[in-house]
């Protein structure tokens, strides 16, 4: 029975540990199955590096025409399933075609890789990094293993950071002036702001500030939008009166939010909005929306 | 039935409101015992989700209110213990903030600031200020009421004034003021705004309930009095202008009223003293509905018994010219408030009136002001006729009258009668009424006839028929109320020096003569009395003085006497006339003016002759006329004869039997004077007069009562004998004594000797002078019964 059930079964258990693996943060990631599991960290120009082990199963032989691993950077649009756009490859070849007995450990090394894109997990598209080990086989089938990788990339702070500065209204009913203090945002940031209302005709229940984020992917004719609101946040309720200016206080940190990106790989864009949404008593909405830049900062030089 | 529905559905709303709150309650309080940060703050926001309703009237908003309220209390137990949550305070600021719907969000916010500024982690005028920012977002006017009151009670131990833990280097008094004035401003401004929900069919019941909402708004001031550190000069340079800014911005007539009342009430008043100035210029500025006057009115009253208080702050307000200013200010204010009915000024002015007359007592120049003020005013308007605008303006009168008890300050106002004239002429009584019974009740005595003159302007209401009256409306029992009250008023006029006191009859006899008929029976006899008790001092004092411009001479006042009294006769109302004749008479025999007496006299009988035609007047007119006539001793011979003959015949002329009978022996009098100098020359005809009347007896036989008749001429007969009249004998007494006794047994079989107790009495006293002895009792015994 044991051999039998031996025959399907993988002839080896591959494993995949970095040589960092200790002390290397850890962050959470959705895998396609729904669940969370924790996923190394890593950086555009990071070394990355480890070992395989390969272990045959007792008194197992494995025979291979090759192991090797590959640094993976893909883009699969959910649209078009089962495409994956490689836009970084690397391999480095472990082990000349021969047999296996007994565990055996190769190191690798990628040093200071290129990770331009951020990992990304979107409604129509995802974006991610994986660590391939391939123990080639003939007819039997090759043995495969990935490691998923996260990559985040630090933006550095913006040169120009402009606030966002509007006056807005409908003619003789409502005219509001609003300002965010800044167009471009890091993920922990807070959105300080006010709004001011110039003429108020109309009466409303409340006013809320949202988070929009747009998903373009594809080109051309075969673009999809994809639009999430991310965060619904009351900034005012009941009607003002003329004059009154309301307070902006928004902290980013509780809402899954990622950088803005702009055409990646001429693949996708992810792209937030704030949309100021008045909402009257008739329940009519009344928004204007305004794109931010997010982006990630250096965690110690945010602080 | 519509209503009825609402308020229904009002209460389902509330149970479900109250409902929502115990439920997450229940929750949050479970994971409060467990820690759970997490939970804690997922929950309590959803239990304060509830206070987003907008269903609910203040009243059962409040009502849910208080119920979150103490559940925030336990949270901020929990927020406290950084041990149960782990996490620092100011993370914990944060946190709160990420709460999705502002009010939640809010009202966590509010309950962590407080710890924050406890633990002292940040200056607490940083968080103050914070808090009162970010509760911008709540506009909704009931919702953003009770958040803000939330906040001001959850900090309200946590300002920086002076003396708090939250005092320091960085955090001022300043800070605390600043803080409740601006939660003040934003929680009137939502106050206001209430008005402005809803459609205009409801406005009435939004009234109401924002009335009810009052109290949140008010707070504030109340905290501002009770920070410890505003002294004088920051209230006059930051509290009271920012305070007043918003009230007179606000432009709503509820809340101008009702801030302005707060301040007045909270501040203490040496603080409203010091900013007479800028509390005035407000007052003059609010809208033309609030009801000003009632504004105006409270701060004179508190300022009044401040001033009141303590003699020491007087010359504050002489430092501030407090009576300058308000009497500015209540010019301004009647003059720009065009609407504002005269009861209004009225009530202002009386007001002010109070406050001059307790804070300068000494400035009679002041209440003269206000009183011209008060008719500038009157003159104004068409004839006053609100009643209540009338009530005002006798208080206005009366209130120097209280306050000077002597009648006399206010008779030197020069405005005083003026206002008087504006009155109707019912008021007007009234209030000459109130005069007169200060004066009483004063006891002060008016001592010169310019004041009288000046007095009597004031109540001439009461002294002649005005312009218009309709004398058939009086109520007669008033009139007479009103015209017994001059007569006592007359009373208090009076002065030693009997030259004034002519002037001073001159004067009321000017004004009585007025009167007319109807109220000279009233008014001439205290005059008469009045004159007649000057002919007595003068006499006193031995007789004529004679003065520079009016001599008074005992003749000129008779003279006076005698055409006033004629006056009265021709009202007419002879029977006064003829008693004040006769007391004159009285008088000006004791001067030894016989020509005088005598033509008083002759007064007496003309009028008796010519205006007397009631039996029963004639029967007391002689009595009176016997009685006088038999004191007067001035009279001559001749004089006497005249007089007494003639009463005599009067008498003898009576209508009915008994009447003549009583007259005719009382005249007997007139012939017999109990003096020893005196006219003893109609002895004889004493007794021809008692056996007239003992004639006139019989003819009254068959009627009833001659017995009666017969006794009291006994008692004559014994007044004569006992006086040593040698025409009466012991015999004649005896006679007429058996002829009662016969009388008596004849009259009627049923009456006894006994049951005439008048006899009988007569009887025993006959007997005891003869047992007692003596020179009396010698001459009784002459008489056998």
């Amino acid at each position: 029975m044991n051999y039998l059930l031996g025959a399907f079964k993988p002839a080896c258990n591959v494993s995949i540990t970095f040589s960092d693996g200790k002390n290397r943060k850890q962050v959470p990631m959705k895998k396609e199955n729904g669940q969370t599991a924790l996923v190394p960290l890593f950086h555009s120009q990071d070394t990355i590096s480890g070992k395989v082990c390969i272990d045959p199963y007792q008194g197992k032989k494995v025979e291979h025409n090759g192991v090797k691993v590959e640094l993976l950077g893909q883009i699969e649009m959910y649209f078009d399933r089962g495409n994956f756009y490689d836009f970084t490859s690397l391999v480095r070849e472990l082990d000349v075609p021969g047999e296996i007995y007994e565990r055996k450990t190769y190191p690798f090394e990628f040093p200071t890789v290129e990770m331009p894109y951020e990992t990304y997990n979107g409604v129509n598209v995802r974006l991610r990094y994986a660590l391939k080990v391939t123990v080639t086989r003939g007819y039997s089938g090759s043995i495969l293993e990935y490691q998923e990788l996260v990559v985040r990339n630090y933006a550095p702070l913006p040169d120009i950071n402009s606030s966002i500065k509007l006056e807005v209204g409908i003619e003789g009913c409502l005219h509001i002036e609003f300002e965010y203090n800044k167009s471009k945002y890091h993920l922990k940031d807070v959105i300080l702001g006010k709004i001011y209302f110039l003429l108020v005709r109309i009466k409303m229940k409340n006013m809320d500030l949202e988070i929009r984020r747009r998903e373009s992917t594809g080109a051309g004719a075969n673009t999809h939008v994809e639009t999430e609101t991310l965060a619904k946040f009351e900034l005012m309720d009941g009607t003002p009166v003329r004059g009154e200016s309301i307070p902006v206080r928004l902290f980013l940190a509780p809402y899954d939010l990622t950088p803005t990106h702009r055409n990646i790989n001429n693949k996708y864009s992810v792209k937030y909005f704030l949309n100021l949404v008045l909402v009257d008593e008739e329940d009519r909405r009344y928004f204007k929306q305004q794109e931010i830049t997010l982006y990630r900062l250096k965690e110690d030089a945010s602080a | 039935m519509r209503t009825l529905a609402g308020v229904e559905d009002e209460e389902k709303w509330l149970a479900e409101g109250i409902a929502g709150i115990q439920h997450n309650a229940f929750f949050m309080h479970r994971a409060l015992d467990a820690n759970n940060l997490r939970e804690v703050l997922k929950y309590s926001a959803l239990m304060l989700s509830e206070l987003r309703t907008s269903k609910l009237s203040p009243q059962k908003y409040y009502d849910l209110y208080m119920r979150a309220f103490d559940q925030l209390r336990q949270l901020e137990i929990f927020f406290k213990d950084e041990s149960r949550h782990g996490l620092p305070v100011v993370d914990l600021y944060e946190l709160v903030q990420h709460a999705g719907n502002i009010l939640p969000r809010m009202y966590l916010l509010c309950t962590v600031g407080s710890v924050y500024i406890k633990s002292k982690q940040a200056p607490s005028k940083d968080v103050l200020k914070d808090l009162v920012e970010m509760c911008r977002g709540v506009q909704h006017p009931i919702r953003g009421l009770f958040l803000r009151s939330y906040l001001a009670q959850v900090s309200r131990d946590k300002l920086p004034e002076i003396g708090s833990d939250y005092e320091g280097d960085a955090n001022t008094v300043i800070d605390a003021v600043e803080f409740v004035l601006q939660n003040f401003t934003e929680m009137n401004k939502l106050w206001v705004r209430i008005q402005h929900q809803g459609p205009g069919t409801v406005r009435e019941k939004q009234e109401k309930e924002r009335n009810e909402l009052r109290d949140l708004v008010g707070k504030n001031l109340h905290v501002l009095g009770q920070i410890e550190g505003v002294d004088l000069e920051m209230y006059k340079e930051t509290v009271l202008p920012r305070v007043l800014e918003q009230v007179v911005n606000c432009k709503d007539k509820l809340a101008q009223y009702y801030l302005m009342e707060c301040i007045i009430q909270v501040f203490p008043d040496e603080y409203h003293l010091q900013t007479l100035e800028a509390l005035l210029a407000a007052c003059t500025q609010l809208m033309p509905t609030v009801d000003t006057k009632i504004v105006l009115t409270q701060l004179m009253d508190r300022l009044s018994n401040y001033a009141a208080s303590s003699p020491d702050v007087l010359h504050e307000f002489l430092q501030v010219e407090a009576f300058a200013k308000l009497s500015n200010a209540i010019g301004k204010v009647i003059d720009t408030q065009l609407e504002m009915p005269i009861v209004g000024a009225m009530t202002l002015f009386v007001s002010l009136l109070t406050f001059t007359l307790r804070v300068h007592p000494d400035r009679l120049d002041y209440v003269d002001q206000v009183l011209g003020a008060c008719v500038v005013k009157l003159s104004s308007v068409p004839k006053l006729e609100d009643a209540r605008a009338m009530k005002q303006v006798v208080a206005l009168l009366s209130a120097p009258l209280e306050k000077y008890s002597d009648i006399v300050t206010a008779l030197t106002l020069s405005n005083y009668p003026r206002v008087m004239d504006h009155l109707d002429d019912g008021t007007n009584k009234v209030m000459a009424m109130l005069i007169i019974q200060s004066i009483m009740k004063n006891d002060s005595c008016i001592s010169t006839a310019d004041k009288v003159e000046v007095l009597f302007e004031l109540i001439k209401g009461l002294i002649k028929d005005l312009d218009g009256t309709n004398v058939e409306e009086l109520d007669e029992e008033d009139f007479q109320e009103e015209q017994n009250s001059v007569a006592r008023l007359i009373h208090m006029l009076d002065n030693e020096e009997p030259e004034e006191m002519l002037k001073i009859i001159y004067v009321v006899r000017k004004h009585l003569m007025t009167g007319g008929p109807q109220r000279l029976p009233f008014t001439v006899p205290p005059l008469v009395f009045s004159a007649v008790r000057l002919v007595r001092q003068l006499e006193a004092q031995g007789g004529d003085i004679a003065g520079e411009d009016v001599p008074a001479t005992l003749r000129k006042i008779f003279q006076i006497l005698n055409q006033t009294i004629e006056a009265l006769s021709s009202v007419p109302c002879p029977e006064l006339a003829l008693r004040l004749y006769l007391q004159c008479a009285e008088a000006a025999s004791d001067c030894d003016l016989e020509p005088v007496a005598y033509e008083f006299f002759t007064q007496a009988f003309i009028l008796y002759e010519e205006e007397i035609a009631d039996s029963k007047a004639q029967v007391t007119a002689i009595h009176l006329i016997v009685g006088t006539l038999q004191r007067i001793n001035v009279f001559g011979v001749e004089n006497r004869d005249t007089l007494t003959h003639k009463a005599t015949g009067y008498s003898a002329r009576l209508l009915k039997k008994p009447d003549q009978c009583r007259a005719v022996y009382a005249c007997s009098h007139l012939f017999w004077v109990d003096d020893p100098e005196g006219i003893k020359d109609g002895e004889r005809r004493a007794l021809r007069i008692a056996n007239a009347a003992q004639q006139m007896v019989n003819a009254t036989r068959g009627s009833s009562g001659p017995v009666t008749l017969f006794v009291e001429i006994l008692n004559k007969y014994l007044y004569f004998f006992e006086k040593g009249n040698p025409h009466i004998t012991p015999s004649d007494i005896q006679s007429l004594i058996e002829l009662i006794n016969t009388e008596m047994l004849s009259d009627n079989g049923n009456t006894t000797i006994h049951s005439d107790p008048f006899f009988s009495s007569t009887l025993r006293y006959i007997r005891f002078q003869k047992q007692k002895g003596g020179l009396m009792g010698e001459k009784y015994d002459l008489i056998k019964l």
